[in-house]
């Protein structure tokens, strides 16, 4: 299994010799860069002093025991089993917890946990999809073998005379991305820079029956070309990439969308997940509390508040916490300076197999084992199915749910 | 890709000789297929006024290792192992139709493409559809590149 992003291949086979791997067979490149290991591994460190594995973890639950607001965040590259020790963790701490999806697939999950978003399996697109649709989507470059594997040139049960015939797979996008160039120019629909909402209200009016009109001027012919190509779809399916998410105010014109297709036909929405298992983490802490992402424990009751003001950007904007657990994940690079500046005035804990520039930030750094090379559990692929990560050998690293898991018992 | 036009168009065109070749058409379809290189050209390395040919032949003919006998070139430091030639070949289809053809990895070895640490490597190109008696112009592997990484020459 590759854990190089969400779509989670499980194709692969690998050749190792002693505790490293070799040669990687069917990943692409960046899971093989990925399964290769970091160039710069993680120390384990306190006060940027080299230090043993038990001192780190004392010293990381002092300062989560100390903080009165600490945040816990990251949760992307975790196991599910990880996933569920760190929820544990914040409700006893009264931390607030929070993931990448807050500020990107989190809307989207949401709307397909509370079964607002029809969706399929990655499976259902091979073998039944023939109209599929990529929207602010380039998985060429965030998800390397997502057409390969599922969604356009695969043979699948009902698909078995080629893309070419079969398939006809549609871009919509604010540049003409890699993905944009193999579906061709006429499957092309170049928009303005958040012009999706409008446009997608002008293809709900095209399968209406109406005349589309846009601001921007797209050709209404076009819009009614692709209106009926999804009207006829047997199966359709839509990949939501962070382009449209972004764009998007509110999803009301998606759902509007949706609701029209399916009266015609039946499609799909599937969120294209980034982190191998961001997806597991909304799932998981929304089977615990009923919410997705953006919570704050409170520790002695058992209240919980949920919203936007929990997300790590606001608490961060707001200067609400005076810690952080930080796993998987490098806020510092991956989030604005001016939001991110406050993270570098309080304790930071991380946990990451690799240096980045948040763990070269931290009061405490605890190396862990690899996801899904050097530990295994289980993750939450894209299209929401559950799989099982397998190690591929064994190293002296623990995984970061053991590592959680003793922090836990040290508060 | 280059075009033997485009390519012909820098060079003297003066039809000298030098090279060996009879016509300097005949040394631009050669330089497509790899088969002699800008170098082998005197006039164009020696004499200033082709110098601006010499420099864009020179970057627009890459050196390759392994041109494959039919012609198949694969830029690795371009691919990016997607695998979309891998599923999209006709061939890989018709030799592992529940392996390459349903977009996993490669279960037979009669397949052209085949991923190996994160880039594509080409064996069999002689089963390859632009070859042999049936010959077809097959397009699938370099249309469904993203990188266009696959080239032939
Ligand atoms: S597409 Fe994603 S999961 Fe599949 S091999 Fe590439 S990085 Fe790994
Ligand atoms: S040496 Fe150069 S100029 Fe002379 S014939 Fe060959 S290609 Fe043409
Ligand atoms: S030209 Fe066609 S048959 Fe030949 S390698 Fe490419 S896809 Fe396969
Ligand atoms: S389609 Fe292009 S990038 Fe993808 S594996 Fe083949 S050569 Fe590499």
């Amino acid at each position: 299994m590759c854990t190089g992003c969400a779509l989670l291949c499980d194709d692969i086979e690998v050749e190792t010799e002693g505790d490293k791997v070799t040669v990687v067979h069917a990943a692409c490149r960046k899971g093989v860069a990925r399964m290769k290991g970091c160039s710069e591994p993680l120390e384990c460190t306190v006060d940027a002093e080299g230090a043993d594995m038990d001192t780190a973890i004392a010293k990381a639950a002092s300062i989560l025991r100390d903080a009165k607001n600490p945040l816990i965040f990251g949760h992307g590259n975790s196991s599910s089993e990880a996933q569920k020790i760190s929820i544990g963790l914040a409700r006893k701490t009264g931390a607030y917890i929070d993931d990448t999806s807050s500020f990107c697939q989190g809307p989207i999950v949401e709307a397909i946990l509370q079964e607002r978003l029809r969706t399929c399996t990655l499976d259902d697109v091979r073998h039944k999809a023939d109209v599929i649709v990529f929207w602010g989507a380039d998985p060429s470059n965030s998800h390397p073998r997502h057409l390969s594997r599922y969604s356009y040139f695969p043979r699948g049960k009902e698909r078995q005379r080629g893309w070419e015939e079969d398939r006809k797979a549609i871009t919509i996008d604010i540049r003409k991305s890699e993905t944009a160039i193999i579906c061709k120019d006429e499957r092309f629909y170049q928009l303005p820079a958040g012009g999706d909402a409008e446009f997608m209200a002008a293809l709900t009016n095209a399968l209406s029956g109406k005349v589309p009109k846009t601001s921007f001027d797209l050709d209404s012919k076009r819009i009614l070309g692709l209106s009926n190509i999804m009207k006829k779809a047997k199966f359709g399916a839509i990949f939501v990439g962070l382009g449209l998410v972004y764009s998007l105010e509110e999803l009301d014109p998606l759902f509007a969308l949706m609701d029209k297709l399916n009266e015609f036909s039946d499609f799909h929405l599937i969120p294209m997940v980034g982190q191998y298992n961001m997806r597991g983490f909304n799932h998981n802490l929304f089977a615990e509390t009923g919410y997705i992402n953006r919570l704050k424990f409170d520790g002695d009751s058992k209240e919980l508040a949920h919203g936007p003001e929990n997300s790590v950007v606001e608490v961060l904007r707001n200067k609400n916490i005076d810690a952080a657990l930080i796993i998987g994940s490098d806020p510092l690079s991956s989030l604005p300076l001016s939001i991110a500046r406050h993270l570098a005035d309080i304790p930071l804990i991380t946990i990451d197999p690799c240096n980045n520039l948040t763990t070269s930030r931290s009061a405490v750094t605890i190396p862990c084992a690899l996801g899904g090379v050097e530990s295994g559990g289980t993750a939450i692929r894209m299209d929401g199915v559950e799989v099982e990560l397998k190690k591929i050998f064994d190293s002296d690293r623990l995984s970061d749910q053991e590592i959680l898991k003793r922090i836990t018992e040290a508060i | 890709m280059a075009s033997v036009m485009e390519i012909y168009q820098l060079l003297p065109k003066t039809n000298c000789k030098e090279c060996g070749k009879s016509t300097c058409m005949a040394f631009a379809v050669d330089l497509l297929a790899r088969k002699v290189t800008v170098d082998d050209c005197p006039p164009l390395v020696n004499e200033a006024k082709y110098k601006s040919g010499y420099e864009k032949l020179s970057s627009m003919i890459t050196p390759v290792d392994g041109v494959t006998d039919t012609g198949l070139i694969v830029h690795d430091e371009k691919c990016i192992g997607c695998g979309n030639c891998v599923v999209a070949c006709p061939v890989n289809v018709a030799n592992d139709p529940l392996g390459a053809g349903s977009g996993k990895a490669p279960t037979s070895d009669k397949v052209i493409f085949k991923v190996e640490d994160g880039v594509v490597k080409a064996r069999n190109v002689q089963e390859c559809r632009r070859f042999g008696e049936n010959r077809i112009l097959c397009v699938a592997c370099i249309d469904t590149c993203p990188t266009k990484a696959i080239e032939f020459v």
